[in-house]
């Protein structure tokens, strides 16, 4: 019996059933995300994490600053910041397009955390790292390419 | 259990700087060993930073971010010899929690 199998039909249909719950009104996403939000983790493309976290299509925002080096020798650990001018930040995500995953992670802030985080990251090739934050009730967004010379994703 | 986190935090102008290294692997369970079996996944989920009972930061990690994860945050408050806390968990449910005191 192959057991990793069994873990992956599982796990989907709990996720699906967050999903449905959610849309139900049954459970609103706020109280969703107090577990780790598995649908939003395990999405594979930008668009299907976006929608994974509610954040639709945010607005891109000259106020949300992305840090990190324009290359990146070593894919394995590319220090990588999130840092916003916007008020009432409730929510900042980091996400790397071309990753097998695109969430890399999601950081709740509570009133009186500023919006300034600094994290490492791996990425496995080249590509655009995008700061998601939760201003306000809306998101937005701000993006920053990083050149990997060598990946950090195995293979 | 892990090795202990080494926690951080500093006090300046009424704002904490908390800079978090949590010791951990961090596999993506993208990674093939020699013999080409897959490595299972085995990465933190979960990570949260209180100052005393108040929580000033809860985090989700995903396989994307770093073996031994560093994380650097700062909140408005806590003063001298206040504790605190930081705890993970991670998907074979194995967790931490170590305490640092702001300095």
């Amino acid at each position: 019996m192959n057991n990793q199998r069994r873990t992956v039909l599982k796990s989907g249909s709990g996720a699906a059933l967050l999903g449905m719950l959610a849309a139900a009104g049954i459970i609103t996403p706020g109280i969703a995300l107090a577990d780790w939000n598995k649908a939003a983790f395990d999405a594979k493309s930008m668009a299907d994490t976006l929608k994974a976290l509610g954040a639709g299509t945010p607005a891109d925002s000259k106020d949300v600053q992305v840090t990190g080096p324009d290359i990146a020798e070593n894919g394995a650990v590319v220090p990588v910041g999130v840092a916003s001018s916007l008020p009432n930040i409730s929510m900042v995500a980091i996400l790397i397009e071309k990753n097998p995953n695109a969430l890399a992670a999601t950081f709740t802030l509570p009133e009186g955390t500023e919006a300034n985080v600094q994290t490492r990251v791996k990425m496995g090739q080249t590509s655009n790292i995008y700061a998601l934050v939760k201003s306000d009730g809306k998101f937005f967004m701000a993006t920053k390419e990083i050149k990997v010379t060598l990946g950090g994703c195995g293979g | 259990m892990g090795n202990p986190m080494k926690i951080r935090a500093a006090n300046k102008d009424g704002v904490t700087e908390v800079k978090v290294l949590v010791s951990h692997e961090m596999e993506t369970g993208q990674r093939k060993d020699a013999a080409g079996a897959v490595v299972p996944a085995w990465f933190i989920t979960e990570l949260v930073a209180r100052h005393g009972d108040k929580t000033v930061l809860s985090t989700e990690f995903g396989p994307s971010v770093s073996k031994n994860p560093y994380l650097a945050f700062k909140f408005k408050g806590g003063s001298k010899g206040d504790k605190i806390t930081v705890s993970w968990k991670d998907n074979k449910g194995d967790s931490r929690s170590d305490e640092a005191t702001i300095g």
